[in-house]
């Protein structure tokens, strides 16, 4: 009966706004409805679709008290020239209450080549830093205790090299594997279809990502293994619902190659993450988060059977969308910053990463990475947005949102399920003719203004070039070819032929576990690019094709 | 004059941020021009070879890593070596306002920075494209 009364109340209402639109217009394209109530989520069940925080379908956060026990993880995401430079800069952000670290590598690093091999020139530190060998990793993590914080990785290919450095760093620290701390993003999946970052062809490399669950179910016990990725789906032009769904259908393929291999989904599933985007849309932004934390739940219990709380849960680590700051009055990002922090928390993210405002330009600069900490600590500390759990449940419009959300990201997962899953749905470039046909239709948007952007196609002034960017000194590649001269010349050649030798022949069988090969090779200094190198020459290189 | 203008879009480096590059290489099909896209990861050596068999009369380098000091001055004197001197070089990506009259001493065309909109790019090419 009430619901035939609103139904009235809307009519009269939508009539009255019809009469007044001659006279006051609304905007033009505007996706959402004009007004949300009641109606827009008939059948909604509150235990059922929402349930309680830290509980089965976890809409509302995976902990039970969200931020009022402890606030995100600060994480900002850093790396460049040497890992002497790098490692001041963590230092400082630690000192400045950072509360996690996050390696960016240079390209080189991660695409497995020395700083010394042709592919490298002109690459080497400018995204990140470069690492070619433990001896590389022991700067980068000097005087940083390794029991004491937690390190996340932006590495996929050779997440295996880089995560046994890792650990043969904290040996040296006196720290053992199973008190480690942090993430590997090990998502190859991603670089296939949207980032780029792969080495070897699809069937090793998922083989690869196994053998890291494995390995690290029973040797470090608290590291996130994989940390499955929306984040550059969205940046490479994807929608909201196209970042979760692609993403999660990547995760289910992990989850069966983990399964086919012989694990058990309850012994390595609490261990994934994901990591979204933080875009400009708050709210369509808070309902995604909600709807993947939905849509994750059901998958890993209704299809994986999957029995622990832990192993149904979406931990996200977050990055603010680098592809929406403008290189025009780059001070303005810094708002674009804040609300996509604010989506952020108020969507439920475990960690954090603020984009700096000069980062359309290069990279950022000690000065714009401290505003960009300082607005998460503002959000934290001043805006009472993280005073309580899930803030926005139960606004018609989110919820309705949550709701289109995730419809439209299970029709994705099925249509993918019928291609047969993300590695095929890759193969064939369904997803990245997808994404590629979202970033058009943007791109066209903003040019034909039917989508501001401001400072780019409203709001423009005349700008003075933009000084005291950041530069990476020329001489970090001259550098870091000195520093593998001199190790190669002073480490025991030898031992490192017999390591290489049996990472070989274990490549070789399917049934190995190629991490305590790994990490012996990495103990006695072998190089990441020879490591690959041998991986490379038993499992092939991956050959994209590209459609337009 | 009735031949459509041949654009190879390219990505030299190891960036894999594609998707300006694609963004741009439809923008300039759609402009009516014909477009090869190459796809990532390409040395410079590869791109002038590609450019020579693709007979293009404009080569549009796209990098977003920091190596285009490096990788786009290579890639024009490449382009030369292989008697390309009419092919219209451009570049564009992440690129500091610093950078941009060095790489114009060394032959790109002209570079566009985030933010511009595809037909500017294909202004420009209709009008310095030899």
């Amino acid at each position: 009966m009430a619901n035939e009364t609103l139904k009235a109340g809307m009519q009269a209402y939508n009539a009255k706004v019809e009469k007044s639109l001659a006279k006051f217009p609304e905007r033009k394209n505007l996706a959402p409805n004009r007004l949300y109530t009641p109606l827009d989520i008939e059948g909604f069940d509150y235990e059922k679709d929402l349930g309680f925080p830290g509980e089965y379908p976890f809409t509302r956060g995976v902990q039970p008290t969200m931020y009022r026990g402890r606030f995100w993880t600060m994480r900002m995401y850093a790396g460049f020239s040497t890992a002497e430079e790098s490692n001041k800069r963590y230092r400082y952000l630690l000192e400045s209450g950072g509360t996690g670290l996050s390696v960016a590598f240079d390209l080189p690093t991660q695409i497995g080549y020395d700083s010394d091999h042709a592919m490298a020139e002109g690459e080497v530190g400018k995204v990140g830093v470069a690492i070619d060998s433990l001896a590389d990793m022991e700067i980068l993590f000097d005087q940083i205790p390794l029991d004491k914080v937690s390190t996340s990785m932006t590495i996929n290919a050779p997440a295996s090299v880089l995560l046994a450095m890792y650990i043969a760093v904290a040996e040296k620290q006196g720290v053992s594997a199973d008190k480690l701390n942090g993430t590997i993003q090990n998502d190859i999946l991603k670089e296939y279809a949207a980032r780029g970052t792969y080495i070897f062809p699809p069937k090793p490399s998922m083989r690869l990502i196994t053998n890291i669950f494995e390995f690290c179910s029973k040797n470090v016990p608290n590291w996130n293994t994989i940390s499955i990725s929306g984040y550059h789906i969205r940046e490479a032009g994807a929608t909201a619902s196209q970042e979760i769904a692609f993403t999660i259908a990547d995760g289910i393929a992990y989850v069966e190659a983990a399964i086919k291999a012989g694990m058990n989904v309850d012994d390595f599933a609490g261990r994934l993450s994901f990591f979204w985007n933080a875009h400009n849309n708050v709210l369509e932004e808070v309902a995604k988060f909600r709807a993947s934390r939905r849509i994750w739940a059901k998958v890993m219990k209704e299809r994986f059977g999957a029995q622990k709380a832990k192993s149904q849960m979406l931990r996200v680590h977050t990055q603010t969308a680098g592809s929406m700051l403008t290189a025009q009055q780059p001070d303005n990002n810094i708002i674009r910053v804040a609300l996509q922090t604010a989506a952020a928390v108020m969507g439920g993210t475990q960690s954090l990463h603020t984009n700096s405002k000069d980062e359309a330009l290069a990279l950022p600069t000690e000065d714009s990475v401290r505003i960009a900490l300082r607005t998460q600590q503002i959000v934290a500390y001043e805006s009472g947005l993280a005073d309580t759990v899930d803030p926005l449940a139960g606004s018609y419009y989110v919820e309705a949102l949550t709701n289109k959300i995730e419809a439209e990201a299970w029709d994705y997962i099925k249509k993918i399920d019928e291609i047969g899953g993300a590695p095929v749905a890759i193969e064939k470039g369904y997803i990245q003719k997808e994404i590629q046909d979202s970033a058009y239709k943007w791109q066209m948007e903003v040019e034909k203004n039917e989508r501001v952007i401001v400072g780019v196609n409203k709001f423009q002034i005349e700008e003075k070039p933009i000084e005291g960017l950041l530069r990476v000194d020329a001489s970090v590649g001259e550098l870091q070819k000195k520093k593998l001269a001199d190790l190669r010349a002073k480490r025991d050649n030898a031992a490192v032929d017999a390591k290489l030798a049996a990472l070989e022949a274990g490549c070789k069988d399917e049934n190995v576990n190629l991490m305590p090969l790994i990490l012996d090779a990495v103990r006695a200094y072998a190089t990441e690019g020879e490591i690959c190198g041998v991986m490379r020459k038993v499992f092939g290189e991956y050959q994209a094709h590209t459609t337009l | 004059m009735d031949k459509r203008i041949r654009v190879l879009v390219a990505k030299p480096g190891l960036d894999g941020h594609d998707r300006g590059a694609k963004v741009v290489a439809r923008a300039l099909r759609d402009a009516g021009f014909e477009v090869i896209y190459t796809g990532i990861r390409l040395t410079p050596e590869q791109i002038a070879e590609a450019a020579l068999q693709e007979d293009v009369n404009v080569v549009a380098l796209s990098l977003l890593s920091g190596a285009h000091n490096t990788l786009f001055p290579r890639a024009v004197e490449l382009l030369k070596e292989k008697g390309l001197t009419d092919v219209l070089v451009i570049g564009g990506g992440v690129i500091p306002d610093a950078d941009i009259p060095g790489l114009k001493a060394a032959g790109v065309a002209e570079v566009f920075t985030p933010g511009t909109p595809t037909s500017e790019i294909v202004e420009f090419i209709k009008t310095n494209v030899k």
